[in-house]
């Protein structure tokens, strides 16, 4: 059995890679690949790259409204870092950047691989009506979302209120419907995290569907064969044969929840500061005050982009080396 | 578990059939509920948008709402104007960034050159890097450069921001075309441009669909870059208009809803149009082959 696993899972992975050359290819023009990725690199270069470095420069700077009409900016060493290690704001803002981004990434990872799974199971009209019920969430915009969602959960004429308040008061209380969902943080992140993991797990899921058509039928029918259960099946066949699957969708969903900015904003906003995260911290000291801080800002967003890259070189460091290997 | 069903025969499998699909019918409702229920507030009349008792659909549908949004102005500018600058964003950024991610992952899945691993490397790293960091540094540079209130500034950073998957995306597909095909029409007397667009184009057009919709999404549905960099009302896209008119009407939600289903229904539209191709495996057999 477990020889079997293997061997299919060598071939699957083994399969042509249509993403690499066949080998060294020789043509005329040698400058010609060079030519090609020029503008991209420009682009990227210019409004990826560049701004990284600048990040970097400008959070060990004092940078206000004036140094952006020519003012040199002064430098000021590691006092951005010293001012918001030692800022209440700060610490709050990580625990709710990390305690959000632990939850929405374990809710949207299990949502998306369950309906996958139950996508694969269905029926080939049912599994279409539902891939295309997913995509209708996929598809809505951040701020429409953000903007039902606070619409769901209003106090006035707001559906969940409404229904929480049918509900056995034994089991959930009343007063629902004059409940303010956006007075403090905890119910504040409970929406944000529904809102993100409704949009977020469709993706997940016709992701798992994909891989999972790429595993053989006789896998699962020899399992079924020696009476396993499902739940055996999947951690057995399923999990190893996509963990690469897994390990990408594990990196997105880090990288999308650690820095969510357009929800939040929507349904919090700038003036609401005790349920800011990260993304929203920073922003606010950059652009929320008359006194622009940029420097200040681009210490808090360093912070930010370090701690995702810490938690995603996992998946970078697999990437670099098959290239190599390729 | 398995993905292609065979004929039910065991005991019980109707029984599970019947689960299956009773769950399946869940999810479903669970994802289109808020959008439906946005379309429905919006149809609303407000007594019954504010009513006691909630019902699904509206009892009698009005299109007040729509003619409030579409007639009115937002920060004294009409909701035609916010519509055509997003327009102009998001075709500009289609069309940009298409050529350039077609050029440069025809340059990665065809020729072997030295920096060749690195830039793929350095494509994804970047996508590592939220955006939320960047906003910063590339609103000091475009307020030096005099670009604040420019759409062209914004269709620039949409562009970056939309080349690293489509040049991921496109490589596979470019890789896909038959070499042979290429050094047939070599043969027969093509040149270069000639082959390109006559052989390579059709042929990895699907593709290029893909990348476009991508891109279409991301520039359509940007808020925080707009919102930061475009400060004249003036220059703003719908997401500004949406979040404004949000914030100063507060609770008046038939408008709202009325505004954001005509801003969302044509992406969600498009999107179930085209989805097919941009759902295929094709997008993390991307990032998770070299």
């Amino acid at each position: 059995m477990i020889e079997t696993v293997e061997e299919a899972g060598r071939r699957v992975r083994g399969s042509p890679d249509p993403g690499s050359p066949t080998g060294p290819v020789r043509r005329r023009v040698r400058l010609g690949p060079y030519l090609l990725i020029l503008p991209s690199l420009v682009v990227i270069g210019v409004l990826l790259v560049w701004p990284v470095i600048q990040i970097g420069r400008m959070s060990l700077q004092n940078v206000g409204v004036r140094q952006l009409r020519g003012r040199p900016a002064e430098n000021v060493g590691l006092a951005n870092y010293r001012r918001i290690l030692g800022d209440d704001l700060f610490w709050t803002a990580l625990r709710h950047t990390v305690l959000f981004a632990a939850v929405a990434v374990t809710a949207t990872l299990i949502a998306g691989t369950l309906t996958g799974l139950l996508l694969g199971s269905l029926g080939r009209r049912m599994s279409a009506l539902v891939t295309g019920g997913i995509m209708v969430a996929w598809a809505t915009p951040q701020v429409t979302a953000a903007i039902v969602f606070s619409w769901l959960f209003g106090t006035t004429g707001g559906l969940v209120g409404w229904f929480l308040d049918l509900l056995p008061d034994g089991l959930v209380g009343s007063g629902w419907q004059s409940y303010n969902w956006f007075a403090r943080p905890l119910p504040t992140y409970t929406v944000l995290t529904l809102c993100v993991v409704w949009m977020s797990f469709p993706f997940i899921a016709v992701s798992v569907l994909a891989g999972l058509r790429t595993v053989p039928d006789e896998l699962y029918e020899a399992a079924r064969v020696d009476g396993s259960t499902a739940w055996q099946r999947f951690w057995k066949i399923t999990f190893p044969l996509l963990r690469p699957i897994f390990g990408v969708l594990l990196t997105l969903a880090v990288i999308w929840d650690f820095r969510v900015f357009t929800q939040l904003f929507v349904l919090s906003g700038l003036a609401n500061r005790d349920a800011f995260n990260l993304s929203l911290y920073g922003y606010s000291e950059a652009f929320g005050s008359l006194n622009a801080k940029y420097g200040l800002g681009s210490a808090i967003a360093v912070v930010l982009t370090l701690i995702v890259l810490l938690v995603t070189a996992v998946h970078v460091r697999t990437v670099i080396r098959q290239e190599g290997a390729a | 578990m398995s993905p292609r069903r065979r004929p039910a025969r065991r005991p019980g499998a109707r029984l599970r059939r019947a689960v299956l699909n009773a769950l399946g019918l869940g999810v479903f409702v669970v994802a289109v509920f808020p959008v439906c229920w946005m379309v429905s507030t919006a149809f609303k009349p407000n007594d019954e948008i504010f009513a006691t008792t909630p019902h699904p659909l509206p009892a009698h549908p009005t299109l007040r709402h729509f003619d409030t949004v579409l007639t009115g102005k937002v920060a004294g500018v009409p909701f035609w104007h916010y519509f055509a600058n997003s327009a102009i964003v998001a075709t500009a950024t289609v069309a940009v960034s298409g050529l350039l991610a077609l050029l440069a992952a025809t340059a990665v899945a065809r020729f072997r050159f030295r920096f060749r691993t690195g830039f793929l490397v350095m494509l994804l790293v970047v996508q590592m890097v939220p955006a939320e960091a960047l906003v910063i540094p590339l609103f000091t540079d475009l307020a030096r450069l005099d670009l604040l209130n420019d759409l062209a500034g914004l269709i620039a950073v949409y562009v970056a921001f939309a080349l690293p998957f489509g040049v991921w995306m496109l490589r596979g597909f470019v890789a896909a075309v038959p070499r042979e095909l290429e050094e047939a029409a070599a043969l027969d007397g093509a040149g270069p441009l000639r082959t390109f667009f006559r052989v390579v184009l059709p042929l990895v057009a699907p593709g290029l669909i893909a990348t476009s919709i991508f891109s279409f999404i991301t520039a359509w549905n940007e808020f925080l870059f707009a919102f930061t960099f475009l400060k004249d009302q003036d220059k703003a896209t719908l997401p500004i208009m949406l979040q404004f008119f949000f914030g100063r009407s507060g609770n008046d939600w038939g408008p709202i809803m009325a505004a954001s289903t005509l801003f969302t229904v044509p992406v969600i539209g498009f999107f179930l149009l085209v989805h097919r191709r941009l759902a295929g495996p094709g997008l993390t057999a991307g990032a998770v082959r070299a």
